[in-house]
């Protein structure tokens, strides 16, 4: 494998096979989409908070997108589509598969590299250009996507351009994807090394493993209901198009005899086990980032590995609970709730053994720590609102309201974002051989939490109001809405606020970077005991001097022998208590 | 400021709002067990806490009887409450003893198509829309000669069950009446059905609740629940323009 790789040139290293290094341009790119997410949704809160006032920005935006700084109704709902897309398919997902998991997995299995390099640098520069076809919406003529991430036909039919640069990014995106999980699969199952069975995996691995076939086995059906949509809008067929439309006064030319539902089927039948790879590796951040600092194993790990076995089997048989008010009768409404209800089960049980970890260990709270123990309640506020929800009569009530916003922003800006940046501070010092700053970590963690709150707690009231999304004035408009509708002020100055909170952040990555005298990283600074941590920091090319062998389970921490932080004597070595056994050999092995 | 759900002005609408009320109890019950045991914990254990050394983990099972217990209270929910409800909802009542009209939701509006004494609806034909015609009723039809067709103006007289066959000319919009605990995707292409009965008279709104396009935000329409007397008049005033 390592003689196939190309000298090092410049391009070599941008048009790089190395999973390390793909693994930091999935990150930088990712993150940079994540800030695009963000900006549109920072416009958008502002017609929120003043519907119909003329934005600050002057005529930043253009006329056709603000005549005279008011943002238009059709450029609020590009952004909204645009957000929507953006942070699922181009920011969240790769941040947790193609940045966490194509770092991380090779050196958690012990291997040089991913099964296939060269897939997998396909797979990134697959990525980019998806996202970049989806993003130059904005210059076509009529503007981006409009018809919200979803996309549902017949209103994506007869949207404008922007609808057809969505269905080919989303085209390529698919395929980007199928790579990078197909190379996670073959590469936890082949390449793990000597010592390292399915037992004595890491939960991170589990997660990025069943994460892996969700998007593998869902992921076919959006390609193949993008590309129906595709010949709808390009080749005048009628997949999702029923007979005698009339848009605007206007008779539709197509034959018809399509059905709009269908590609609700097929959309949700990838989206939903899509939201579960949205948050299983963010899971498996945690869970890493909990038992290194709670000193503590991980609390039956066998229940958790099974759980999420179980989520990834389950993903597949509830996506109708999406569509509950399509017209669905008693018998297949009853089955997608009992799914529905099934399924929560086992989110609560590994919640429950994170939570249970902490008990009987020894915390210290680091910026990752931080971050990892306050994704706990925010994903158990998530998951938990996913019932009434999951009840369709409930469900009648709150469906498409700000309820709705409410529950799986909890589950992805405060849940899985938090595990994102968790991540980050626990393994930058590996990526880069730094540590990241403790103060601006803490300065960045609060201001953080508080906020995200503010953004999205008051969204159940207002959805328990009844207020639909997707409405360009937030609802004013609407008199029963009016009581609920100064709370679209708060969030939005949370929203901004939110924004500022993650200058500390930045600066904490870039002054990091730039220090001149660092603060060098060891191999393994938490003394944490998974593989990625007997890699030097940061990792030489072929990861390991020689295949390491793996002596011992995952997550053998003992709280109870080691010296409290103010117990050890001045200059004693803290990763000399002996409170942890790395999965590793210490003994060099020798060739046969 | 409202902390809960809008006003309910229907007979069935509390069966609704109680399920999820009791989901609610259940759901921050559990929320506020598992938070509590999450803060003693992080007290109780945290470094430099010297009490804390020489402590095992636990090896109790009861965190599994806890998910369980949540499982069997959600599957009484569903099974006990939750099925009779949708079941009785999804069960198309009888046209007779119904007051029955037609929706055609477009972009960006709801026209209401009243079968009017006879209780037959006219032929209706995509030809035939204009803007005078939103629905395309066939006037030549004898069944059309005591319809009417209305734009965002959904009269009801009161005491009566409404049941409401929903359609769509275009996109996929969704009918909504919060007041009423009705909400109801309209599919292009096929008619939905959704009945409620009005437990008082009033006027209340109309909106869409499913994206449909730039003006989706301003999709709104008012039902008025009014006595027959006053109902019948305004029927045929209403025809008069027509």
């Amino acid at each position: 494998m390592s003689a196939a790789r190309p000298s090092r040139g410049l391009a070599s290293r941008i048009f790089s096979v190395d999973h390390k290094v793909i693994g930091i341009q999935y990150a930088l790119t990712s993150l940079c989409f994540l800030f695009v997410g963000f900006s549109l949704m920072v416009v958008m809160r502002w017609q929120l908070a003043y519907p119909g006032e003329a934005l600050p920005l002057g005529s930043l935006l253009g006329e056709d997108r603000a005549p005279a700084g008011v943002i238009a109704p059709e450029f609020y709902n590009q952004l909204a589509a645009m957000h929507g897309t953006i942070m699922v398919f181009l920011a969240v997902v790769p941040l947790l598969v193609g940045a966490f998991g194509n770092y991380l997995v090779p050196l958690m299995v012990g291997a040089p590299d991913m099964a296939f390099p060269r897939l997998n640098m396909a797979s990134y520069w697959t990525y980019l250009a998806g996202g970049l076809v989806m993003l130059s919406g904005f210059l076509a003529p009529g503007g981006a996507a409009a018809a919200g991430w979803t996309s549902y036909p017949p209103l994506a039919s007869i949207a404008t351009m922007g609808q057809t640069l969505w269905l080919f990014g989303m085209l390529l995106i698919i395929i980007s994807s199928l790579l990078g999980s197909l190379n996670i699969i073959v590469t936890i199952v082949q390449l793990r090394t000597e010592g390292l069975s399915f037992q004595r995996m890491p939960f991170f691995l589990w997660a990025q493993l069943v994460s892996a076939f969700l998007l593998l086995l869902a992921f076919p059906a959006l390609q193949a209901a993008s590309f129906l949509q595709l010949m709808d809008r390009l080749a005048g067929s009628s997949f999702f198009l029923p007979s005698g439309l009339v848009v605007g006064g206007e008779v539709l030319p197509q034959t018809g005899g399509g059905s709009p539902l269908l590609w609700q089927h097929l959309f949700w039948f990838l989206a939903h086990p899509e939201v579960y790879v949205l948050i299983l590796p963010a899971l498996g951040i945690v869970a890493e980032v909990i038992t290194t600092h709670a000193r503590a194993p991980f609390w039956r790990l066998r229940w958790a590995v099974g759980s999420t076995i179980g989520i990834g089997f389950f993903a597949f048989l509830v996506w109708a609970h999406h569509m509950f008010l399509t017209g669905m009768g008693t018998v297949i409404s009853t089955f997608f709730q009992a799914t529905t209800m099934i399924i929560s089960i086992p989110s609560v049980i590994i919640l429950s053994c994170l939570f249970m970890t902490l008990w009987g260990g020894r915390i210290r709270f680091p910026s990752s720590m931080l971050f990892a123990l306050a994704f706990l309640p925010m994903f158990g506020i998530g998951g938990l609102t996913g019932l009434p929800l999951g009840l369709a009569a409930a469900d009648l009530q709150l469906h498409d309201t700000y309820y709705v916003i409410g529950h799986f922003h909890y589950i992805v800006a405060p849940g899985t974002l938090f595990a994102v940046f968790a991540g980050i501070y626990h393994w930058f010092p590996k990526v880069t051989g730094r540590k990241l700053d403790e103060r601006l970590g803490k300065m960045h963690f609060w201001p953080t939490l508080l906020l995200m709150n503010g953004v999205f707690f008051p969204m159940f009231i207002v959805g328990l109001a009844g207020v639909s999304r997707r409405l360009y004035d937030g609802g004013a408009g609407f008199a029963f809405a009016r009581e609920v509708a100064p709370l679209n002020e708060l969030m939005s100055l949370c929203a901004w606020g939110l924004g500022i909170a993650q200058v500390p952040f930045i600066f904490n990555l870039v002054l990091t970077l730039r220090r001149k005298k660092p603060e060098a990283a060891p191999a393994n600074p938490w003394r944490a005991t998974s593989l990625e941590w007997l890699a030097e920091s940061p990792p030489q090319e072929t990861n390991f001097p020689s295949a390491p062998v793996v002596v011992a389970g995952p997550y053998t921490y003992r709280a109870d022998a080691v010296k409290a932080e103010t117990e050890l004597s001045a200059g004693e070595d803290p990763t000399e208590a002996a409170d942890f056994t790395p999965q590793w050999s210490h003994v060099p092995v020798s060739e046969p | 400021m409202n902390w809960g759900l809008p006003p309910d002005w229907s007979t069935k609408g509390h069966e609704i709002d109680r399920l999820v009320g009791i989901v609610h109890w259940l759901v921050l019950a559990l929320a506020l067990f598992w938070l509590g045991f999450f803060l003693v914990a992080l007290w109780r254990f945290r470094a430099g806490r010297a009490s804390a050394v020489g402590r095992r983990p636990s090896q109790a099972r009861w965190p599994l009887w806890v998910a369980l217990a949540l499982f069997v209270a959600e599957a009484g929910l569903l099974l006990f409450i939750e099925m009779p409800l949708w079941a009785e909802r999804r069960e198309l009542p009888p046209e007779d003893g119904s007051f029955v009209v037609r929706v055609v939701g477009e972009q960006f509006a709801w026209n209401f198509h009243y079968p009017g004494a006879d209780g037959r609806f006219g032929l209706t034909d995509p030809m035939l829309i204009d803007a005078f015609n939103p629905v395309g009723l066939d006037l030549d039809d004898e069944a059309a000669a005591d319809d009417l067709v209305t734009i965002n103006q959904l009269h009801v007289p009161a005491g009566q069950r409404v049941l409401l066959w929903l359609g769509s000319k275009d996109v996929i919009h969704n009918f909504y009446l919060p007041y009423m605990r009705v909400k109801q995707d309209v599919v292009p292409g096929r008619f939905t059905p959704v009945w409620f009965t009005p437990a008082r008279e009033g006027v209340s709104e109309i909106g869409c609740a499913q994206l449909c396009g730039l003006g989706h935000y301003r999709m709104r329409g008012q039902l008025t629940v009014e006595p027959l007397g006053a109902f019948t008049v305004w029927y045929e005033d209403e025809r008069a323009y027509m």
